[in-house]
């Protein structure tokens, strides 16, 4: 009888306070930091200018082209206003951004599945494919990114035929310049995968995953991959970050994504050749980059150290 | 002699470390066997190979720098070492099962104890989601960890160290394996959770007729489940006999030494702690006679030329000494 009044009472105080996870104390570090919050809030706020307003312009309207209306400044009927061909920039911007954070994202998740790949498999086997891949990666960090990234979007841009998903067309070169940016930036996270792994197959739980029957897959993906995804969590935010500023290179060198598909660097390149007369062309879209560019590199920040436990309770309280 | 067929037979093993400085030689040439339901227990000092002579049997040494150099491995007919890689890995964690020394490192921090427990029945016995958490539940409570239902999804940095042990007993046990290999798995713990520890083993191996090879370096915890034992010393086996027969009369030198080390509470009057003078001889460069034989204090001229091999004892009882060898010669 006492016993169990004694059992009770501890019993409902671990269900209703359960222990907390390491994903939830990184939660609870990353609530903490000042800059990841207003970079995080930023995001939010861009990624829903871009959502939200398609419910107020169609994509028609940001390729609409008025020529008895171009390259006016700012007025009631277009608050950010017109470019070349007279299309409304605001709604550009929407789509655009639509497009140039697709890139971002999508370039991102590319570079992650090649450089998680590459990583894993060198610093798990280590040896002779350790050896190879790892002269690969160096071979192709050699090669200075720009230069690589016009070379194929040049090569294979120009050509590529639209298709249409979810009922919207998107230009051929939409997929060209994902794949260029996700085949040339995964690198520097392979090489921090291998790194991770390098000292994590060294650890005594993997070779008890092995006395159990693991294989190599299932230790390198279920095993070691979750202790190791920190740091790729943190590098591919921030590397979403360098997309979307290698889309707007190529696409303001005119190598990129191609019109009238707008993306925020494609309005950029055709700024250029109006720079002084009609600053707004460039001022909008150019700023919204860089707000972008800098929410996601607060947001990985906070992340870095959200994931880093021995910063609990550091700097930004 | 009872000649009934082994469950595990380990022939001739020799594995070698080869580093920067040099070759490693932390097996040579070892030789036991295991029958259905059988405990051996494996003794010796830090560094005498007897954890490398276990890892082997499950082919986990790191490989480089490990090499296992020559021997057999045949458990239920088969030889180990030769079988192809997928074939082994269905061998561990299903036929044979392990646990480790520091329960506090052998965990994955990252994936829930549960989740732990429950892929290796998923893996070798296909087990569904469901079953196998209905399975891993009632191992934990096997275990002895209270409220499973609830335990089942922490991490295990929530786990005490002997609850970590626990649930990696009931991971080792969860296919029910018939032969169970624990490396020092007490000796990170102390000596309360430890006697826990020894029950929850003999209870689970009694009922599951198990064959069972522990490591320790401690005599007392040998004594408290072994049937046989075997004695290691540099990489060799030096002795091996029953464990009463061991016990009562050890014949070895080295033996012999290793239980008057054990410090005795009901000796009169303050004794000082009898040690093995010396240390054991660094394995990259073995000594050409008995590994022994600098520390020994019947050494002769014999013992530093020539290695002596494991001869007969006693009844069921082997001891690789020349001084030994020398006694049993009929006249």
């Amino acid at each position: 009888m006492s016993e169990a009044q004694i059992a009770i009472p501890v019993l409902k105080e671990r269900l209703q306070r359960p222990p907390l996870t390491p994903g939830q104390l990184s939660w609870h570090r990353f609530l903490r930091h000042r800059m990841a919050l207003v970079g995080a809030g930023l995001l939010v706020a861009l990624v829903l200018y871009v959502l939200a307003g398609a419910a107020f312009f169609s994509e028609a309207d940001a390729n609409h082209v008025d020529l008895s209306s171009t390259l006016r400044g700012p007025s009631a009927e277009h608050p950010f206003g017109t470019d070349l061909a007279g299309r409304d920039i605001l709604a550009r911007t929407i789509y655009g951004g639509q497009i140039s954070i697709l890139i971002g994202v999508l370039a991102v998740v590319l570079s992650v599945v090649i450089g998680v790949l590459v990583g894993a498999a060198a610093g798990y086997f280590g040896g002779a494919v350790d050896n190879l891949l790892m002269r690969f990666t160096e071979a192709m960090f050699n090669i200075p990114q720009m230069f690589l990234l016009i070379i194929l979007a040049k090569f294979f841009g120009v050509e590529a035929p639209s298709f249409t998903l979810f009922g919207r067309t998107f230009s051929g070169s939409v997929v060209v310049i994902v794949s260029v940016i996700g085949l040339t930036s995964w690198m520097y996270l392979a090489r921090i995968v291998r790194s991770s792994f390098l000292s994590l197959k060294e650890q005594e739980f993997v070779t008890a995953a092995r006395a159990t029957g693991a294989t190599d897959s299932s230790i390198i993906f279920g095993h070691i991959l979750p202790s190791a995804i920190a740091p790729i969590i943190v590098s591919a935010t921030l590397e979403v970050a360098n997309a979307i500023l290698y889309e707007a290179y190529i696409s303001f060198l005119g190598m990129g994504v191609q019109p009238p598909t707008a993306t925020w660097g494609n309005m950029l390149n055709e700024a250029y050749s109006k720079l002084e007369v009609a600053p707004w062309m460039w001022f909008f879209p150019g700023t919204l980059i860089l707000l972008i560019v800098l929410a996601i590199n607060f947001v990985g920040d906070g992340l870095r150290d959200a994931f880093d436990p021995r910063s609990l309770g550091g700097r930004s309280k | 002699m009872t000649q009934a067929a082994s469950l595990l037979e380990v022939r001739d093993l020799v594995v070698e470390f080869r580093t920067l400085e040099g070759v490693v030689h932390a097996v040579n040439g070892v030789s036991f066997r295991i029958r259905a339901g059988e405990t051996l227990g494996i003794v010796g000092e830090s560094g005498c190979g007897k954890s490398v002579s276990a890892l082997s049997v499950l082919r986990l040494i790191p490989q480089p720098p490990g090499k296992i150099v020559s021997g057999r491995v045949d458990f239920d007919g088969r030889d180990l070492l030769q079988l192809p890689k997928a074939e082994m890995q269905a061998v561990r964690g299903r036929a044979i099962g392990m646990v480790f020394q520091d329960p506090m490192t052998c965990l994955n921090p990252v994936l829930t104890v549960g989740r732990q427990i429950s892929e290796t029945m998923t893996v070798h016995l296909g087990l569904g989601r469901e079953e196998a958490r209905r399975q891993t539940l009632s191992l934990l409570e096997m275990v002895g960890i209270p409220t499973p239902e609830l335990r089942c999804d922490d991490y295990p940095h929530h786990f005490s160290g002997g609850m970590r042990q626990r649930a990696m007993i009931a991971m080792a046990l969860s296919c029910d394996p018939k032969l169970l290999i624990a490396d020092e798995p007490t000796t990170a713990l102390d000596v309360t959770i430890q006697s826990q520890i020894l029950e929850l083993v003999k209870r689970q191996r009694d009922r599951r007729n198990m064959a069972v090879i522990w490591i320790s370096h401690d005599l007392s915890v040998i004594a408290e489940l072994a049937d046989r034992v075997v004695v290691m010393y540099a990489g060799f086996i030096v002795e091996e006999a029953d464990v009463f027969k061991l016990y009562r009369e050890p014949r070895h030198p080295y033996t012999q030494a290793l239980l008057d080390s054990i410090p005795h509470m009901d000796t009169a009057g303050p004794e000082e702690l009898r040690v093995i003078p010396g240390s054991p001889p660094d394995a990259m460069s073995l000594p050409p006679g008995c590994p022994f034989a600098p520390r020994c204090t019947f050494a002769f001229d014999r013992c530093q030329r020539e290695n002596p091999p494991l001869s007969s004892a006693g009844r069921d009882h082997t001891a690789a000494c020349w001084v030994v060898a020398a006694k049993r010669k009929p006249p």
